[in-house]
């Protein structure tokens, strides 16, 4: 059991870093993916990477290794925060 | 050794390793039978989640959709991957953290109401069942195609094997099952991949290859190339697509959304010990899938070239090997329309439906069809999009185990996922339905039995469905993900991030977004003429496929109204939400 109450001081300030954080990271899911790959993608065809039109790049490579550096970030992240409040597991 | 005798060891193989996994790890207990006991490690649950994510549709399907997509196929490599962020920054770590065994038990508790569970395990069911369907399907295809046996028997096959470890090992046995599954079913698939970049681009990683040169001398780039040969063959660039934005928006959503809706992926985290690595694991499972599904485009668009290249404007005589062994198997067929002898490949169906062959041949050799032949265009070529992958291995010229390790491959996704989903549905009659709301006095020794009497009435259930496919399967796996976007997520995540939503606004909001979206549908797919099913039509030119993005934001609304409008929740689902959003505890929390 937790030596500490969970629904102390510690604990809202913690969920409030918590909602910035998700806010933050959610915003790049969304620019990363429905932005590069799919909103903007007819104006970011215009530049090359490689053989890849930028967009059709962000679409169909570069969304999924944002994704996977997003969930580990926030899982790094999260760590820290945990026991900055002392709330980790 | 044939090749026919090393698919019947690589498959046999595989197998026996399946069987023996289940039996030395079966499940003793409920828990063992419904979370694999609470302690398996972040990465090995990342694996198995990749395997039971990844299913026939992805291993043998998604490249050749793709390869005919172009552009448009993002939306699937997007929707399918993207999901995961969500469910490892918005619902794993809190579910784990709340600790108990299905998705329906947290809605139940959550919206303390046993009809919020009903209509949860309602929604579950539905959406497991859709899936599974088309999973028998494909393992009983698979079987028929490598194995010399009929769908009807490979589906049999199928059937017993899952029987076996899922029956006997519940989640425990199918997490480690799925981890064997999950090697099996990558090495496959990335073995041909590799050579064909190779033999294209000289680049032996398939992701830097598809942004390659071509290395025949032409100096171009694989897409470049794509695009100016699909142009001179009337057809629009290949990375280009023709759906709408809003529609490759709307589905591209509803497929991230529904992944992270669907009961299947979500009941994996609780398996965790922690609540910190449901979080990590959701990671490593994203990396185990991203191998394949980054290695998924650049398949496609190698295996479309190659297709042009050496199909487009040549004699039927001439024909490459793989294409007359693949006509062999039904999965090709070419219509001579201009009597030149030259195969043409071209924008539109050379035929209707898909080939009924007659048992004569043409004067080329090739295999007659009876189908009515369009002659509104010059496409001569029928190819079912399927052997984009399963040819691989020909077209690159690779030995037979090659071929043995793709038939295996192949069995291995369509089996891991088949399992998964059986188990939630096992899982959802004798916790949810049994045990939580006709006879919450059951003894954990018969509840035990009845996940096992469920899990085998279930997999009889999904075999017939696999042998007698209702003409809707193929049809509604948009069902799946639209119906876990728009009725389970939001339901979940506003009982995670707000204190205020009571049961009335959760039922309200599961419900309209449970009928709005599957009478959308249902009137587009199965009640209406299948010319009716165009843009035109479509509420604000959203297709089927992305309509549970609309369902999912009528059930925020409806939730979010109601909520206003009734009693707020009582004062312990305040704790109880308080103490889901905080990590210390989990371990304990599974001990109920």
């Amino acid at each position: 059991m937790s030596e500490q109450d969970p629904k102390g001081a510690g604990a809202g300030a913690y969920w409030k870093e918590n909602i910035r954080l998700l806010i933050t990271l959610m915003a790049i899911w969304f620019l990363v993916s429905f932005g590069a790959g799919i909103l903007f993608r007819p104006f970011l065809d215009q530049f090359m990477i490689g053989g890849f039109p930028l967009g059709f790049w962000f679409a169909q490579q570069g969304s999924v290794y944002v994704f996977i550096v997003l969930i580990f970030y926030y899982a790094a992240r999260m760590k820290s925060i945990e026991r900055k409040y002392d709330l980790d597991d | 050794m044939s090749t026919q005798a090393l698919i019947y060891l690589f498959v046999g193989v595989s197998f026996a390793i399946y069987i023996g996994i289940a039996i030395w790890s079966r499940a003793g207990s409920t828990k063992e039978f419904y979370v694999a006991g609470g302690g398996v490690h972040p990465i090995v649950n990342g694996m198995a989640t990749a395997a039971d994510w990844m299913s026939a549709a992805s291993f043998i399907s998604m490249a050749g959709l793709i390869a005919f997509m172009g552009y448009d196929g993002s939306v699937y490599l997007m929707g399918w991957t993207g999901g995961y962020v969500m469910l490892a920054l918005l619902l794993a770590p809190y579910l784990r953290k709340f600790g108990q065994f299905t998705v329906p038990d947290f809605i139940g508790t959550r919206y303390y109401s046993k009809v919020a569970r009903t209509v949860a395990v309602i929604c579950l069911i539905f959406i497991s069942f859709t899936y599974i369907a088309g999973q028998m399907r494909g393992v009983g295809i698979v079987f028929s195609r490598f194995l010399d046996v009929s769908v009807e028997v490979g589906v049999i096959i199928g059937m017993a094997i899952v029987f076996v470890y899922a029956v006997l090992g519940g989640m425990k046995g199918i997490t480690y099952t799925q981890v064997a599954q999950y090697c099996v079913l990558i090495f496959a698939y990335m073995v041909p991949a590799i050579f064909i970049s190779m033999l294209i681009t000289g680049n032996p990683v398939p992701q830097l290859g598809l942004g390659s040169m071509v290395n025949d001398g032409s100096g171009m780039y694989v897409l470049q190339k794509l695009d100016s040969s699909l142009q001179a063959m009337g057809f629009g660039p290949y990375t280009d697509g023709s759906k709408s934005m809003i529609d490759v928006f709307c589905i591209t959503a509803a497929l991230m959304i529904g992944t992270a809706g669907l009961p299947h992926v979500i009941v994996r985290f609780f398996t965790v010990p922690k609540a910190s690595d449901a979080r990590k694991s959701a990671g490593w499972a994203l990396i185990f899938i991203a191998l394949l599904y980054t290695t998924a485009p650049a398949v496609a668009a190698f295996a479309r070239l190659n297709f042009n290249d050496s199909v487009n404007q040549t004699a039927y005589e001439e024909a490459p090997g793989w294409f007359k062994n693949w006509e062999k198997n039904n999965l090709i067929a070419w219509v001579d329309k201009n009597g030149d002898g030259k195969m043409e490949v071209a924008k539109g169906d050379a035929f209707k439906g898909s080939p009924e062959y007659t048992a004569g041949t043409g004067a080329s050799g090739q295999r007659l069809v009876k189908n009515e032949v369009l002659s509104d265009n010059a496409n001569e070529v029928y190819v079912d999009k399927d052997i984009m992958v399963l040819a691989n291995p020909e077209i690159a010229n690779l030995p037979g185990w090659v071929i043995a390790l793709v038939a295996a491959g192949g069995l291995a996704a369509a089996l891991s996922t088949a399992a998964g989903l059986l188990l939630v549905i096992s899982t959802a009659v004798s916790h949810d339905l049994l045990k939580s709301t006709f006879k919450p006095d059951i003894s954990e020794k018969a509840e035990l039995l009845s996940a096992r009497v469920a899990a085998t009435a279930a997999i009889v259930v999904a075999g017939i469905l696999g042998i007698y496919p209702p003409g809707w399967v193929a049809q509604v796996v948009a069902f799946a993900f639209g119906l876990a976007a728009a009725s389970l997520f939001p339901a979940i995540f506003m009982g995670i991030f707000s204190k205020k939503m009571n049961k009335e606004g959760a039922i309200a909001g599961m419900v309209t977004g449970l009928v709005f979206t599957f009478s959308y549908i249902f009137y587009f797919k199965l009640l209406a003429d299948p010319a009716v099913n165009v843009a035109d039509n479509w509420l604000f030119g959203i297709s089927p496929e992305g309509i549970g993005v609309v369902g999912m934001v009528l059930n925020f609304i409806v939730a979010i109204v109601v909520a206003k409008l009734t009693a707020p929740p009582p004062a312990e689902i305040d704790a109880l939400v308080e103490s889901i959003r905080v990590p210390r505890g989990a371990s304990e929390a599974h001990a109920h």
